[in-house]
């Protein structure tokens, strides 16, 4: 029985991960596992954050860089980056990050609107922000993230 | 919300109107069995009967006048002229829209069915086709909805007679019945009991049996029914309600139905409201007849004279049975069949792709592992691809179908076809039980179509011309279909004129389709039919000139991964050959490696290998190359470098692809070394990312990785360069048709 | 004890149908798809009332009463015929081939099912 408090406390999960030595997260809801990276083939004409794609179990899904996505630089290449797969409208894609840190458990009052900021990309792809322990975690808008409205050349 | 029952009808629905179509034309031959009028009838009856259910007026009235004619053609009062086999077509024609019509829940204007009806009326002479009954026009009036159960003793307990009444105001207060059942009575599966048991409830009845017949036991026949009844019922019911109690029984009974003289009915409240239980057993007066409890079972059972046992036993289902064996070798049998969720067939061909996948990454790491060579493993390892590919080829044959139900569509293109541009045309077909992957049939539809029309209309010459010609009036259009080497081959085959080819190529320079001083060979001239914005028809006829070439066609081909091709004899036509694979989920590659990347190449577009001699190489302006080979020039693509891949910049002697392509014609793809050909499964790229400039989709490799499918006809065409993301820079949209996932 | 219906015909459609009205009637139903698998159906259902149809491939409806009539399974069953036709000399035929009653389509479910009592006298 879902009592009154439950309804109204409306808490949220999510997984929050560091990427360009930043804090993102996204719902627990759109994420279905997390792999270890493994080599990707490179697409044709690619922008510079597609890494490429990638063999998921017969699923032929693409890898986005993160940090590159959000103008932080390419994740330099290391073993103890993971690939968070996450779905988002029947897509399913891959977002290369450098480690997942914790499941954040929050109400959704917690969650503050994404202060007015001057960077094109980051005010599209962000939600909204968490204030954390270490600092505050920025909430990711997949949509946005996977078709932005205007790309930002590299 | 969708109704279940009407979906079925509507499936039932599509197969009847299949074997309408497949019947009618066999009926066209100079012979055919009376079963396959029948199956005609009763495809269009099965059809009014389910629209009837759903009051599909329109439908149900024209099925109804098809019905009327074919029951004449079926009961031989009507012969089948070519004029009334050329009606019967165009109403199956007429029949199939409303069908969709229906469907869609659009209505057809009458104008277009009047025409039809017209024409169905016209075959049948005078007036002979009924209007088809209204629909609450019943045979029957349900009596009420609860009949009560049989029960013994209510409403005909068997009393003295009502004779007595000696008041003077004599009015009808109901109906006296005489009933006599005969055996067939009893035998039709009728039952007195329950015929009292209706007329109790129109009112209160009071019943005798005459059992004199019963008296000479002499001459007793089992099988001859003894009882007659007389019933008075009290009721303020018509005598239509009394007579529709017998409905059934009409002519298996004597009967009369006599109006009941009595005193006016007292205003007994019991008599009036609720006079279903005869209770006026006070009524005085001495007994005439023999008085019989007629709900009394061993009454019935006398009455019920005729015996089982004295009809000659068969045995029903061992007869049945013998009378299905000897229609054992019969084809028209239908299959067993089963109707699977696509989706399901789509994970299992998925699954299997992965299985495939899966053994040829064991079969890599064991070649890798020769130090450890185990020779049972190998072959293991084999039959393990051997299964596996059986495995394969049987879930590929779920997603095949015959072409036939295309083919059928296409003989209605033609007599359409025929019909507007007044020409004689016949549709001859083979090869309908070559089966292609679903997918396949559906988008072949259109194509196939716009050929058809575009070889009746354009192909076939007039009928004065064809006469001209030596050719009989009826022209033909031959379609087929074959297997050959992993393929499917359509053709479309006209007995027509050929290609007009000073004309082809006047009309491209007049549009401005090539420079006005080209000189093209015969073949490259009838490419020219294939260029967007190409149309010969000198006037624009009601079929063709609606914008849609047949470059339309072939992109559409080219999107199932096909090639289409043309050949034509001038004075004895014209055929256009389609290339197809088997399924679209899988294909045969060609795996090279380009700029250290590794692609499959789609074998259907490769003409050649080749390692050109230097000299065989010309460079022109810059950066471009020519490849001379048999005295022809053709361009020499970079793929690497048209893929935006580090380019290893330009070899000696680079070794050639040589493909086919839409724009260009033939052309060269430079690669680095070719790896392997074999078949690979079908990836989409699009479902989780986008199209890709130059790539049609995606496979996985025997390692696990993905390996990238190109697009010939985009790498030779140039457009593989073009700025990122641009999801619509492939013109053409159907190329999707990789996709597999 | 419920009352078993079977009902043989070739329209799926109409089996479709006629199911629905029986099940909600409360009716067993059964169903057979043509006459001559109407017939096997009837002497392993041993239904209380038999619906059939007359147009129908392999055997049709005057088959499948005349079998039935001529068998030795309860060869008295009350036998309905689904027609399209209303006119007298069909009803006559179905009459003379043994059938019980008749059912003019397209039918309603309330006449449907008082049409079966009527000829069972049972109630579901």
């Amino acid at each position: 029985m879902q009592t009154l408090e439950d309804t109204t406390k409306s808490e949220v999960e999510f997984v929050t991960f560091s990427a360009g030595e930043q804090s993102f997260s996204i719902e627990i809801t759109q994420v279905r596992e997390i792999r270890r990276w493994s080599p990707v083939t490179a697409l044709p004409h690619a922008p510079h954050e597609v890494l490429g794609v990638m063999n998921l179990r017969g699923s032929v899904i693409p890898i986005y860089d993160l940090a590159a996505r959000f103008g932080l630089g390419q994740t330099p290449e290391n073993p103890r980056n993971v690939i968070v797969v996450a779905m988002h409208g029947g897509q399913t894609v891959g977002l290369l990050v450098e480690a997942v840190s914790e499941i954040l458990s929050v109400s959704r009052e917690k969650i503050q609107e994404t202060p007015d900021i001057r960077s094109e990309v980051a005010r599209q792809s962000i939600t909204g922000v968490i204030p954390i322990e270490t600092g505050m975690t920025r909430v990711i808008d997949l949509g946005a993230v996977l078709h932005p409205s205007n790309w930002s050349v590299a | 919300m969708s109704n279940p029952i009407l979906d079925t009808f509507f499936e039932e629905t599509e197969e009847l109107l299949e074997s309408l179509a497949e019947g009618l034309e066999s009926m066209q031959g100079a012979e055919f069995d009376k079963e396959t009028v029948n199956s005609v009838f009763r495809a269009v009856h099965s059809i009014k009967g389910g629209a009837g259910a759903f009051k599909m007026t329109e439908l149900v009235n024209f099925a109804h006048s098809f019905e009327t004619v074919m029951d004449a053609v079926r009961s031989e009062t009507l012969a089948l002229t070519p004029q009334i086999m050329h009606t019967l077509m165009r109403s199956a024609d007429c029949l199939a829209d409303l069908v969709d019509a229906a469907r869609s829940g659009r209505t057809i204007s009458e104008e277009v069915t009047s025409g039809f009806l017209t024409a169905l009326q016209a075959c049948m002479g005078e007036g002979e086709i009924e209007a088809v009954d209204a629909w609450d026009n019943f045979e029957f009036n349900a009596v009420t909805l609860d009949i009560e159960p049989i029960n013994v003793d209510a409403p005909a307990v068997a009393t003295m007679e009502t004779t007595a009444a000696s008041d003077t105001a004599q009015v009808q207060i109901g109906f006296q019945i005489d009933f006599r059942p005969h055996a067939a009575l009893f035998t039709n599966g009728h039952e007195p009991a329950l015929l009292f048991a209706a007329l109790g409830d129109l009112g209160q009845m009071t019943s005798r049996i005459d059992m004199t017949k019963l008296a000479d036991w002499s001459d007793f026949d089992p099988t001859e029914p003894r009882l007659s009844w007389t019933v008075d019922l009290r009721t303020d019911e018509s005598e239509i309600s009394v007579q529709e109690v017998f409905e059934f029984v009409h002519g298996l009974c004597d009967l009369r139905i006599k109006p009941l003289m009595g005193p006016p009915p007292s205003p007994n409240p019991e008599l009036s409201a609720e006079g279903k239980s005869a209770t006026n057993k006070s009524d005085a007066g001495p007994a005439p007849t023999v008085v019989a409890d007629i709900s009394s079972p061993a009454a019935i059972a006398m009455a019920a004279a005729p015996s089982t046992a004295a009809t000659p036993a068969v045995v029903v289902a061992a007869k049945a049975k013998a009378e299905r064996n000897d229609d054992g070798s019969d084809a028209k049998a239908p299959k067993a069949t089963l109707r699977v969720d696509l989706d399901r067939v789509d994970r299992l061909i998925n699954a299997v792709g992965e299985l495939i996948i899966n053994q040829a990454m064991i079969a890599q790491r064991l070649q890798d592992m020769t130090s450890t060579r185990d020779d049972d493993l190998v072959m293991h390892i084999e039959d393990y691809r051997l299964l596996a590919r059986d495995i394969q080829e049987g879930v590929m044959a779920i997603r095949a179908q015959p072409v036939k139900s295309l083919f059928q569509r296409m003989s209605r293109i033609v007599r359409e076809a025929a019909d507007a541009t007044g020409k004689l045309a016949e549709l001859v077909t083979s090869g309908e039980g070559t089966e292609v992957d679903k997918t396949v049939v559906e988008r072949l539809a259109d194509p196939l179509t716009h050929m058809i029309r575009n070889a009746v209309d354009h192909g076939l010459e007039s009928r004065g011309a064809r006469g001209a010609a030596g050719k009989p009036p009826m022209g033909t259009i031959r379609l087929s279909a074959s297997h050959r080497s992993g393929s499917v081959i359509i053709t479309v085959k006209d007995d027509g004129a050929g290609l007009n080819r000073p004309k082809i190529l006047e009309i491209a320079k007049r549009k401005g389709l090539i420079a006005p001083e080209a000189e093209l060979n015969d073949a490259e001239i009838d490419q020219l039919l294939f260029m967007a914005g190409f149309s010969t028809a000198t006037t624009i006829s009601n079929l063709s000139g609606r914008g849609v070439g047949l470059d339309v066609v072939r992109n559409a081909v080219q999107a199932l991964g096909g090639r289409i091709s043309i050949a034509t004899t001038p004075g004895h036509g014209t055929e256009f050959t389609i290339m197809l694979p088997l399924t679209l989920a899988v294909m045969d590659g060609m795996v090279v490696t380009v700029g250290g990347q590794t692609l499959v190449v789609p074998i259907t577009s490769i003409i050649e290998t080749i390692r050109p001699l230097p000299t065989d190489l010309h460079r022109i302006g810059t950066d471009e190359t020519l490849l001379s080979i048999r005295g022809r020039m053709i361009p020499v693509v970079d793929v690497a470098r048209s893929l935006g891949f580090p380019s290893p910049g330009t070899h000696s002697a680079p070794l050639l692809l040589l493909v086919e392509s839409e724009k260009l014609g033939e052309c060269a793809l430079v690669v680095d070394s070719v790896q392997d050909q074999r078949q690979v499964v079908i990836k989409s790229l699009e479902s989780n990312f986008g199209s890709v400039p130059g790539v049609s989709a995606a496979t996985v490799l025997g390692d696990g990785r993905i390996a990238l499918i190109l697009d010939p006809d985009a790498i030779a065409g140039g457009r593989a360069t073009s700025n990122y993301p641009m999801p619509n820079i492939l013109s053409n949209a159907g190329r999707t048709a990789y996709a597999n996932a | 004890m419920t009352l078993k219906v079977l009902a043989i015909d070739d329209s799926k459609t109409i089996r479709e149908l006629l199911r629905s009205v029986m099940e909600e009637a409360g009716f067993d139903f059964e169903s057979a798809v043509d006459g001559v698998d109407g017939v096997e159906r009837y002497a392993e259902v041993r239904p209380d009332v038999v619906i059939t149809d007359i147009n129908m491939p392999n055997m049709d409806g005057y088959g499948v009463i005349d079998a039935i009539r001529k068998g030795d399974i309860d060869n008295q069953v009350p036998i309905l015929v689904l027609t399209t036709e209303s006119g007298d000399k069909l009803k006559a035929r179905a009459r003379d081939a043994g059938a019980t009653g008749w059912i003019v389509k397209p039918f309603d479910d309330v006449s449907l099912v008082s049409v079966i009592r009527r000829v069972t006298g049972m109630v579901a």
